[in-house]
């Protein structure tokens, strides 16, 4: 077992280098830099001194694979510098954010297990009838509504129907004020793109359910169960869900790591001060290091659950470690 | 020499029997794999007759005519806007029906590509297994963890905007996926006697790999497909709306649901609601008819 | 020079600022207290308003900063209308044959740190931006290249030297980007200290922000205009979305946004919310432009670059397109109204495409494509990732130009590559381009249509356009000031149509009629100081509850 960890982790390394070589080259592959938008963005004079005076401190008028040894010994360091744009250091920027998109993570994977289990135990009891349909159709329909259109339904929807019933447009608040600070004002602005988020990601969690669901219920004690004379509702709770809940809780893993990479399109629609917002300006900015870095913690947080999950997998299953 | 063949050939004849069966079993058992398939159905006429389907030019601007609503006569006086026209009084059905040509081309292609190419590397790579299989692999883990918008923001900067380029940023992450989903059905076909079989007498890899590994892993490689087409869609919408997708004038969903249709969504909530509720029945249609085709190939799932 | 700015002034008569519903922005008795909460839809690149030029700056900060001089915020339409901000008195007359300016400094004024602001500090401010040392940027080093000399004689006194009389010394050091800085900031910290860190005598103190949320500011309790500022603080928001910014003056998290609004936005707050929504608009000193490429074939062709232009319809465009996008006013190369801008009656007769008959100038363009060769021209408009209002006018150039059967397609790029290709890689065939200016000043603004002008990417030269405007600068005479600036409009419109205009911006901010006192400038970074704006309490409770 423990070679088998060694042998992934070692395995993780070159996916990390592979990622951090690929977004340092295609952020230089886009043509201009920072200091032109900055300066320039305008569209009036710049003053070709000041734009090169820019480079000069952000060291973009060095040649390319000097600037690509200062990145990998930085990155091998821990130090990924400051902002090209603002100047802070990146983890501050980061930071900043970072308790958002954790936050909005959370909230929406609780929405998701919230709607998915329930679906998924029902249609998987119901299998092949009008209730699986109408599961099926509802979770599917969520997974095909765009999540930026759904967000612009809800403001729409609270717009109009504050409005009506209260006389007063109201929509959800546009900065970010921490849970502990005020967590009415918080939570207000919040649920909504959770609400919209996690039922996006709850189909993926319903289809697991129920598929999982189905294959216990046709293990062989689920029929003894059954044949003992167990009404349906207690081997539902009692025998099958607790074996069905693994693949079930993998996945749920698996989309909370993606949650936290941020919600690029969402963010937007709600003007959350989250990763994927950060992540947008950042590349629109030609804000390299921030960029950067900000790849890096996605690239990592996705290799680190696949790892997790590859582990749990073979710490329950020893055929794997020797595939 | 001739034995082997027959004897996989005759592997391969009722499979083939059975899989026409189960189309025509998908119709009565499964309802909404039907309706999807009638979405896809639908959409591709809509694409292929969209100059016949529709009433207006999609993209001619026609400023007399801003912001109509739905079923309102033209104030040129040529005609009934079904669904309205956007801030450039350009019709939205029009736009709608051209957009599903916009959609199914990125899709169509897009998966395509992707699935093949993935296919081909997927099965590559484990067939020759090794190093090869080790690099590939190592370089498959990178595309799969790379964030999207990085890369579709750097086709855009690099090789310009258009249909085209989307398609280039959409391909891009379903190879590696599909990539490794193929890998892992060929990992175990290759172990198989047959394969081992036909090894021993001699064929070539290029053989082995074409008429022996990739027949079999035609399941899960049409599951991908499938799944890919609806997920390009979506895809595509989402760039179109962060601006690095599709260009005005081109009719695409997801440009639609940009710009002015969120700034004026509360006067003019058909601008953003018609474009958004397309992609969300195609991609709705295109779910139910990949759902339905992954429980028809699917071995395991098929028996419920 | 003041006789010919008041002429100015009286003359200059500027897109009205209208009012509608029953929020009035006539004064009435201020009230103090609340906080104003404005969304802003750029980013914060720094503090140091010296190198910036982005109102995402300027509207965040410039409240925590005065300055020497500034436009009238009461009378913030007039572009030739200064007052004193630090200096007392009026705008001093120049001495020594217009090379000599004396301020008298305002005592009393404290830094947000308690240093008091003396003479040396102005000096100190304007040496950082006409004389930084080597390695330290300056976006104004060019605006001030007619001082030679700052000296302070005594505290109270600043007095700049120029090296020649110079009718854009007083609009330049007016500017909205001049913050004052303490001279103790500057020789302790350094001169890069200020773009991460914030110590102003404005009428607000800085409190805090929040990278991408929001920025902070609290009441200066010492400010030197007398009873102000009104608001108790004021808080501006992030919000880069343009629809996030419009639904949150509409659902009530914001009261009033700076930049401006598309007029279908503004009449759908109003339909909205009625009389809870005022409503000002301006004539906007920014144009959008086309910018062919001359080194490209076959725009290096006059004929061709004359059908592009004649082939629009501004009347038409400003009819239309003013409904949905943030362009209105038709105009040529000189703001709008301003005196030694043409009139709409001397650009309709005199310029090409700008004729009331559309289709004879469409004609005309489809006769000069033909004789130069190139009927059924096939290239691809460069444009900026932006919606308002380059995408609308992208979309509508396109649509007009298909008129006279040219197949167009749209070529847009995110704004650092489009910066990039229109700076310095050159590989496109025409793009949309902009000129935004602050303070109006038309002799100084036209310099974009300049081929030495240092902004201008049409990649040509011509020595006639060069003379025309040297002659411009040097002359004092109003008379023969119009007569050069029509010349020049002339050459660059007419004969070489080197560029072409599109249409004027057109700025409208409707916002929460519960805010008072704020007036519309004729720029977005102009008139932010935010002092004078209040908050009717009552009609805030109304509106908004609690």
């Amino acid at each position: 077992m423990y070679s088998y960890i060694v042998k992934r982790l070692l395995i993780l390394l070159p996916t990390l280098i592979g990622a951090a070589i690929l977004v340092f080259l295609l952020l230089r592959l886009v043509p201009g830099d920072v200091c032109l938008l900055r300066f320039g963005g305008e569209g009036g004079y710049a003053d070709p001194e000041q734009i090169r005076l820019c480079r000069e401190r952000l060291g973009l008028d060095l040649p390319i694979y000097l600037q690509f040894f200062d990145y990998m010994v930085g990155f091998f360091t821990f130090d990924l510098g400051v902002s090209m744009w603002t100047s802070q250091p990146v983890t501050t920027e980061i930071g900043i954010r970072f308790g958002l998109s954790l936050q909005i993570a959370i909230m929406a994977t609780l929405v998701s297990v919230v709607i998915a289990l329930p679906l998924g135990v029902i249609s998987a009891a119901k299998q092949n009838t009008p209730v699986d349909y109408f599961v099926r159709a509802f979770s599917i329909a969520g997974i095909a509504m765009p999540s930026f259109w759904l967000g612009i339904l809800i403001i729409l929807g609270l717009l109009i129907g504050s409005q009506a019933w209260f006389g007063r447009p109201w929509m959800p608040p546009i900065d970010y004020v921490p849970l502990w600070v005020d967590p009415w004002y918080n939570l207000s602005a919040l649920i909504w793109p959770a609400l919209a988020t996690g039922y996006r990601y709850s189909a993926v969690a319903t289809r697991m359910t129920r598929s999982a669901m189905l294959e216990v219920l046709h293990e062989d004690y689920v029929r003894t169960a059954r044949a003992k004379g167990l009404i349906e509702k207690v081997i539902i709770n009692k025998h099958a869900l607790k074996n069905a809940m693994l693949p079930v809780v993998t996945i749920i893993g698996i989309e909370f790591a993606f949650l936290m990479g941020g919600l690029v399109v969402t963010e937007q629609v709600f003007n959350l001060n989250g990763l994927g917002k950060l992540f947008v300006e950042s590349v629109t900015q030609s804000d390299y290091t921030l960029t950067q870095a900000l790849v890096m913690l996605v690239v990592a947080i996705f290799v680190l659950v696949n790892f997790l999950v590859d582990i749990m997998y073979a710490w329950l299953d020893p055929r794997i470690r020797y595939n | 020499m001739a034995t082997p063949d027959i004897s996989i050939e005759s592997d391969e004849l009722p499979a083939r029997k059975t899989i026409l069966q189960r189309t025509g079993r998908l119709a009565r058992k499964q309802p909404l794999g039907f309706a999807g398939g009638i979405v896809v159905l639908a959409m591709i006429i809509m694409a292929i007759f969209a100059p016949w389907l529709a009433p207006f030019d999609p993209e001619q601007a026609n400023f007399a005519d801003m912001l109509v609503p739905p079923g309102a006569a033209s104030n040129m006086g040529d005609g009934l806007f079904l669904l309205g026209t956007d801030q450039f009084g350009r019709d939205l059905f029009s736009r709608i029906i051209y957009g599903a040509r916009t959609a199914l081309t990125v899709g169509f292609t897009a998966a395509i590509i992707g699935s093949f190419a993935g296919l081909a590397l997927g099965v590559a790579s484990a067939y020759f297994g090794g190093y090869f299989d080790l690099v590939l692999q190592r370089i498959i883990d990178v595309f799969m963890a790379f964030p999207l918008i990085i890369m579709a923001l750097a086709i855009v900067a690099i090789f310009g905007t258009g249909t085209d380029k989307v398609i280039i940023a959409i391909t891009i992450p379903f190879i590696p996926r599909c990539a490794r989903v193929v890998r892992s059905s060929a990992l175990a076909v290759r172990e198989m006697p047959y394969v081992d079989a036909a090894r021993s007498i001699g064929y070539g890899n290029a053989r082995i790999i074409f008429r022996h590994i990739a027949p079999n892993v035609v399941a899960p490689f049409l599951i991908m497909l499938t799944a890919f087409l609806g997920e390009a869609i979506l895809l595509e919408a989402s760039l179109s709306y962060l601006g690095l997708g599709v260009q005005e004038p081109t009719p695409a969903w997801g440009l639609m649901l940009q710009g002015g249709a969120e700034e004026y969504a509360e006067s003019a909530p058909w601008v953003p609601i018609f474009p958004g509720l397309a992609i969300t029945i195609a991609v709705f249609g295109f779910n139910l008819f990949g759902d339905a085709v992954r429980d028809a190939l699917d071995p395991r799932l098929r028996s419920r | 020079m003041k006789s010919r700015l008041t002429r100015f002034a009286a003359s200059v008569v500027l897109g009205s600022a209208l009012a509608v519903g029953a929020g009035s922005i006539s004064a009435s008795a201020q009230e103090y207290g609340g906080e104003l909460r404005l969304v802003v839809g750029s980013k914060i690149p720094s503090y140091d308003g010296h190198i910036e030029s982005t109102f995402g700056m300027i509207h965040p900060i410039r409240p925590f900063y005065s300055m020497l001089i500034r436009i009238n915020p009461d009378n913030p339409s007039s572009p030739t209308d200064f007052v004193c901000d630090l200096c007392v008195g009026d705008v001093p007359e120049p001495t020594n044959d217009g090379k000599t300016y004396t301020f008298k400094i305002r005592q009393g004024v404290t830094f947000q740190d308690g240093t008091p602001l003396t003479s040396a500090d102005i000096k100190a401010t304007f040496d950082k931006m006409a004389f930084p040392p080597e390695g330290v940027a300056s976006n104004r080093k060019a605006y001030f290249k007619m001082i030679d000399s700052i000296e302070t004689p005594d505290p109270e006194t600043v007095v700049f030297n120029l090296k020649f009389a110079s009718g854009t010394f007083i609009p330049s050091v007016a500017m909205p980007f001049n913050f004052v800085y303490s001279k103790k900031d500057l020789d302790e910290h350094g001169y890069k200290w200020h773009q991460t860190n914030i110590n102003g005598s404005g009428p607000f103190h800085f409190v805090e922000h929040v990278q991408g949320s929001h920025v902070l500011g609290k009441k200066n309790p010492n400010y030197y205009h007398e009873g102000m500022p009104y608001l108790d603080g004021f808080r501006a928001i992030s919000a880069p979305k343009m629809s996030v910014r419009l639904q949150a003056i509409r659902g009530g998290q914001a009261d009033i946004e700076f930049r401006g609004f598309p007029p279908k936005a503004r009449d759908d707050l109003v339909k909205a919310l009625g009389d809870q929504v005022t409503v000002q608009e301006s004539d906007w000193n920014c144009v959008l432009l086309v910018t062919p490429n001359h080194k490209v074939k076959p725009f290096d062709d006059p004929r061709v670059r004359q059908a592009l232009s004649l082939a629009i319809d501004r009347a038409g465009g400003s009819k239309y397109l003013s409904q949905i996008a943030i362009v209105k006013t038709v105009g040529g190369i000189g703001f709008p109204g301003h005196p030694l801008s043409s009139t709409p009656e001397y650009l309709e007769k005199n310029i090409i495409g700008y004729g009331k008959d559309v289709e004879a100038n469409r004609a005309r363009a489809k006769e000069l494509l033909k004789e130069a060769g190139h009927e059924n021209l096939k290239f691809t408009l460069h444009n900026r990732g932006v919606d308002q209002p380059y995408k609308v006018v992208g979309t509508w150039l396109i649509d007009q130009w298909k008129r006279i059967g040219l197949d167009v397609e749209q070529w847009v790029q995110p704004s650092t590559p489009f910066y990039a290709t229109l700076r310095t890689k050159k590989d496109f065939d025409v793009s949309l381009d902009f000129n935004c200016q602050a303070v109006v000043n038309p002799i100084a603004d036209i310099s974009k249509f300049l081929p030495s002008g240092g902004a201008n990417y049409s990649d040509f030269e011509d020595q006639q356009l060069e003379d025309i405007y040297n002659e411009l600068l040097q002359t004092g005479d109003p008379a023969k000031q119009r007569e050069l600036f029509a010349a020049y409009e002339k050459r660059v419109l007419n004969d070489l149509a080197s560029q072409f205009i599109t249409l004027w911006w057109y700025k409208i901010n409707p916002y929460r009629s519960y805010v008072k006192g704020w007036k519309i400038a004729p720029s977005h970074y102009l008139n932010q100081s935010l002092e004078n704006i209040w908050i009717d309490q009552a009609e805030y409770k109304k509106q908004l509850g609690g």
